[in-house]
């Protein structure tokens, strides 16, 4: 069982107090009637999927009940650092050779 | 029985403390403290089971939870017959009862043992091979038999009546392997003060200081050092000691599944002790001191009862005082089987011969046996065992071939070196590397906060393994937080090492005399009967990976996980292709690390503790009126109420006519409920529903339904608007957890802007429908503070007031077409406030009635239930209800992936009412619908049942169904094909009773 570390706790809890929320930093568009077939496709169907490094959403359902966002390792599952939700794309990882 | 071979003076058990058990329906004597294979021998009982395959007739290969061949099914009663129990493991009881596996009709004459005779149709791959053609014959044939010849053991038949325990931990240290390295890393850590865990899976601590008589460790033999550091360990508040548990799986960031057998050893566990506890322990660190298990050699007929592991002989003899022999022979390619030879030896055992694969060792060890008078033959292979139920002599020969002498022995000890345990580093995720000089895998890259010592980590000798664990064990404690040992609470000095034993490397893969071009029979797995020559054939028949060749021979793939198999397995599959080991490759350990019962896993989680159950307010009411129950969920909802004589069906039929007759009472508890609250509720709604709310007022109610954003129904209800800042939102009884999570997922992430708070309030209000022409008859009475006419409450409005003294939310809502309420109350009120509605019902001639009534009188009325009449690929206009989409909006979830271009398209399956062109059939939920019932199959399907009951007062059966261009189809006949004959049924609309929804006002 992994421990995932829940940014508005601040600490690392068991992983069966969360649940993945697929792909983070996907915004929904502020005009998304208007939006083009194609768009919409990118928007809500098309996902990164990448082996290594992935930016996921998170909710710590059984705890604060907050959405957050971290960044796992695909291959590893380690978590490489969470961070709260609407902050930007961390610039640099910790520790991140990739 | 005369327990024969117990030498007195040997070994570590007391002779007084006897304990009698069966193995096959024969009694014997043994000691406590021996295993079931201790007792055994000491008997001299070598044959115990017949292989899996070939049915060949199988000893003890092993003295641990390496072995494979000694199976036995341990029965207690007719509940607890627990297969596969490794009699090297299994402690000895006083009553134990014992039967061997995998024979018939004895284990002495087993039919099976044909299997050995036609052994050349089940060579490697035969699983691939032999019963793939004809393909009927794998049912019919090959399966039942080959499931009737090779079991491994029977299940019991009746559920398991033990219970099983369960402890989460936390450590800072835990070492995984209680032998002379993972003492001495423990002690270190311990002195720290850090929280140490310390676990072995034997009942005594100590690994190979079982048998290693020339260890002293603290000037004492190494066995009792050990116990007295144990005893140490265990005195002190921060160390934990677990003995008799095994670490069967390392996961992620350090947590390790532990099992502890608590009472399999016990005569009679009393029901106060659990069978098993599963730990799951997080450390900050790790130390593996798992140690290595002994090889085997590779030769002809290497698996005859009597022909063992050197450091289970020594394990027998020096730990529980048994000789496996009167005559052994050794057969060896390193030093440790000398010393096997020698204990006997000094035991009074005569060693027939050593027979030593290298050409001139040298050391101690070989002078003190030769010392001994032992004879000891140089550059020799033992090419075959002789005998058949029992080793009766080996075959020696040059290695490099030449004459060949027969040696009458009546067990023979082998060792072809020592392979590291490195299984629970490998599921760590850690990379081995290999080491060209010792020929073996050790740790290599590590992935997590572990380290590994001693024997598991290539580290040979006695003296270098305590000093590398005791250094381990303190940088563990430090990495870990502890204190320097040095420190506060350092009192502790490093073990000192007074004697050890002399240690060689040895070999890899088939001995001289198995080798290539050789077909004899020379076991490298011997659980699944997996020979040198099969291993060389996979790799003929194209195997080049090591993953392929173990799949194709399922070398080491039995439930020993090929622990003395895979690097002989490996070696000669190597050879074959002609690459250096490495290059072949490893093939990965997974966990469990040696078998684990469902029961530790499972734990307490099951019957009634398997999952949480809900129960509404009026759930004792219910039970006490005879309601039948239905799960939905975890909800316990009652199904129907029949009355004396009444069944399903007649019950089911009565509710639903009184309810339109007279009325009904229904507990709703179970919808969803959440309070959307705040300044922006209003906004919130509008992006989360299809349907306008800013202009709903206060006091009214409206039926929504909510989309996922690619544009399908996610979920539906009424919402009433309690004030212009407070919607009491219903959702689907299953939907309640996912709705709430959407909600917030939207609230936290995409319209954090909007300032409202979501509140589950589903448990807080009880909820009774009253519905039905009287039931506004039944409420009133009861009601204070609310006008209850239709023109003050008319219907899809709610008001807040009180009920027999108590709150309510009273919604004027339906979901049966009648006049209808839902009363809240809070649930404490829930039971009395139903009470007191079912008296005034009774005056009016109401009847209780439960979902399957609910069910029926919604589908009359063409409502929908969605997750039954939606599939998650259904838009509002599919299920007709294109009028709650507000036109006007231009933002909700869902907006645009409603207008996707195949969500428009023509053709969609639309929701329609079916009715069959004979009333009485009942049509079958999910069953497909065709337009032409003599089209050659496979038809093509225009959709499908999606909810279909026998309406009594419509006096008919009546369906609802999802069938493309089904608007356009009205009154057409289309035909469900049954394997009882195809029904014929007609096009309708969704609406079977009152069409002009006059009744819900009426
Ligand atoms: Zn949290």
């Amino acid at each position: 069982m992994l421990l995932i570390r829940c940014p508005y706790c601040e600490e690392e809890r068991p992983e069966l107090e969360f649940r993945n929320a697929g792909e983070a930093h996907i915004a929904r568009p502020t005009n998304i009637a208007a939006e083009s077939e194609d768009d919409f496709e990118k928007f809500f169907f098309i996902r990164s999927n990448p082996k290594g490094v992935i930016y996921e959403r998170w909710r710590h359902i059984h705890g604060c009940a907050r959405f957050f966002n971290a960044v796992r390792d695909t291959v590893t599952d380690k978590f490489v650092m969470t961070y709260k939700a609407g902050e930007p794309r961390p610039a640099k990882l910790p520790g991140a050779s990739k | 029985m005369n327990a024969s071979f117990r030498i007195s003076g040997a070994g570590r058990l007391s002779q007084a403390k006897t304990a009698s058990f069966s193995f096959d329906g024969k009694s014997y004597l043994g000691i406590e403290g021996d295993t079931l294979a201790s007792a055994l021998l000491a008997n001299g009982v070598h044959l115990v089971g017949r292989s899996f395959k070939y049915h060949r007739p199988r000893g003890f290969l092993s003295a641990g939870a390496e072995e494979p061949n000694a199976l036995v099914q341990i029965v207690r009663d007719d509940a607890r017959k627990t297969p596969n129990v490794r009699a090297t493991v299994q402690e000895l009881y006083d009553g134990l009862t014992a039967n061997s596996q995998n024979r018939w009709p004895s284990l002495a004459f087993d039919v099976g043992a044909v299997n050995d005779i036609a052994s050349p149709m089940f060579s490697a791959g035969f699983y691939y091979k032999t019963f793939m053609w004809p393909k009927s014959a794998w049912l019919n044939f090959y399966e039942p038999k080959i499931r009737a010849t090779a079991g491994l053991g029977v299940s019991p038949d009746r559920p398991d009546p033990d219970h099983y325990a369960a402890r989460y931990a936390h450590c800072d240290v835990l070492v995984l392997g209680g032998g002379a390295a993972g003492i001495a890393a423990a002690l270190a850590a311990a002195e720290t003060g850090v929280r140490v865990i310390l676990a072995d899976e034997q009942a005594e601590f100590g690994g190979s200081l079982r048998f290693e008589s020339g260890a002293r460790i603290d000037g004492e033999d190494g066995f009792a050092w050990a116990q007295a550091a144990i005893a140490k360990l265990k005195a002190m508040d921060n160390v934990r000691v677990l003995s008799r548990t095994t670490a069967f799986g390392y996961y992620a960031q350090n947590f390790v599944g532990l099992v502890e057998r608590v009472s399999d050893h016990l005569k009679s566990p009393g029901r106060e002790l659990a069978r098993e506890r599963l730990w799951q322990v997080r450390a900050k660190r790790v130390v593996l001191a798992t140690g290595a298990i002994e090889r085997h050699m590779v030769f002809a007929n290497n698996d005859r009862p009597g022909v063992m592991l050197a450091s289970a002989a020594r394990t027998y003899l020096n730990h529980y005082g048994v000789a496996v022999g009167r005559n052994v022979g050794v057969y060896t390619a390193n030093d440790s089987a000398y010393a096997a030879a020698i204990d006997l030896r000094k035991a009074g055992v005569n060693v027939a011969a050593i027979v030593d694969l290298r050409d001139n060792p040298s050391g101690a060890v070989i002078d003190e046996a030769r010392s001994l008078g032992i004879e000891i033959n140089f550059g020799r292979a033992v090419v075959s065992a002789g005998g058949k139920l029992r080793v009766s002599s080996m075959t020696v020969q040059p290695k490099n071939g030449g004459g060949e002498r027969r040696i009458a022995v009546d067990a023979i000890l082998m060792s072809a070196g020592w392979t590291p345990s490195v299984h629970l580093f490998s599921q760590s995720r850690g990379k081995v590397a290999f080491n060209e000089e010792a020929r073996r895998f050790v740790p290599g890259t590590y992935a997590q906060d572990c380290v590994s010592v001693g024997a598991c980590n290539g580290t040979d000798g006695l003296e270098a393994t305590v000093d590398e664990a005791y250094a381990a064990g303190a940088q563990a404690a430090r990495d870990a937080g502890g204190k320097d040992s040095s420190g506060k609470m350092g009192k502790g000095a490093k073990p000192k090492v007074d004697a050890s034993e002399s240690w060689s490397r040895g070999m890899l893969g088939a001995a001289p005399g198995a080798g290539p071009g050789t077909t004899v029979k020379a076991f490298v797995d011997f659980q699944n009967d997996v020979t040198a020559k099969d291993i060389r054939q996979a790799v003929h028949e194209g195997m080049h990976s090591i993953e392929h060749v173990k799949r194709f021979t399922t070398n080491g793939m039995a439930t020993d996980q090929g622990k003395t198999s895979n690097m002989h397995g490996l070696a000669i599959a190597a050879e074959t292709l002609g690459k250096p080991i490495p290059q072949v490759g490893l093939t990965t350990f997974r966990a469990p690390y040696t078998p684990v019962t469902f029961g530790s896993i499972v734990g307490h989680a099951r019957g009634a503790l398997f999952d949480p159950t809900r129960r509404t307010a009026t759930h004792g009411w219910a039970a006490a009126q005879g309601a039948v129950f239905e799960d939905v969920g975890q909800w316990k909802r009652a199904w129907y109420f029949p009355k004396a004589g009444e069944d399903m069906h007649a019950a089911v039929n009565r509710e639903c006519v009184t309810v339109r007759k007279a009325a009904g009472l229904f507990d709703a508890s179970t919808l969803g409920k959440i309070e959307v609250v705040g300044p922006d509720a209003a906004k919130f709604m509008e992006l989360l529903y299809t349907n306008p709310w800013e202009k709903l007022e206060p006091g009214r109610c409206r039926y929504g339904i909510m989309l996922r954003e690619d544009g399908f129904i996610y979920d539906d209800g009424v919402v009433g608007r309690l004030a212009p800042d407070r919607f009491h939102v219903t959702t689907t009884t299953g939907g309640a957890p996912r709705v709430m999570h959407h909600m917030e997922d939207y609230l936290q992430t995409e319209f954090p802007h909007l300032n409202v708070w979501l509140t589950s309030i589903t448990e807080q209000w009880a909820v009774i429908a009253v519905q039905g022409p009287s039931a506004r008859k039944i409420i009133e009475p009861l009601v204070e503070g609310i006008d209850m006419s239709d023109e003050a409450l008319p219907h899809m409005s709610v008001r807040e007031g009180k009920i027999c003294g108590v709150p309510t939310r009273l919604f004027r809502m339906s979901f049966t077409g009648e006049r209808g309420f839902e009363v809240n109350v809070p649930a404490d009120y829930g039971e009395a406030v139903w009470e007191a509605l079912w008296t005034e019902g009774q005056k009016h001639g109401a009847t209780a009635y439960g979902t399957e009534t609910m069910h029926v009188l919604r589908a009359e009325k063409g409502y929908i239930i969605v997750g039954q009449d939606t599939d998650g690929t259904v838009t509002p206009n599919d299920a007709g209800l294109d009028w709650a989409v507000g036109k006007k909006k231009t933002d909700f979830v869902g907006i645009r992936g409603m207008m996707r271009a195949d969500l428009v398209a023509n053709g969609r399956k639309q929701l329609v009412g079916l009715k069959t062109k004979d009333p009485k059939v009942v049509l079958e939920e999910g069953a497909q619908i065709v337009e032409d019932p003599k089209q050659a199959i496979p038809m093509k399907m225009i959709g499908h049942v999606t909810s279909s009951y026998w309406s009594e007062n419509c006096g008919r059966s009546i369906a609802l169904a999802l069938v493309a261009g089904g608007r356009d189809r009205m009154g057409q006949t289309l035909y469900v094909p049954m394997p009882n004959g195809t029904i014929e049924v007609e096009v309708t609309g969704m609406v079977f009773v009152d069409e002009k929804g006059e009744r819900l006002n009426g």
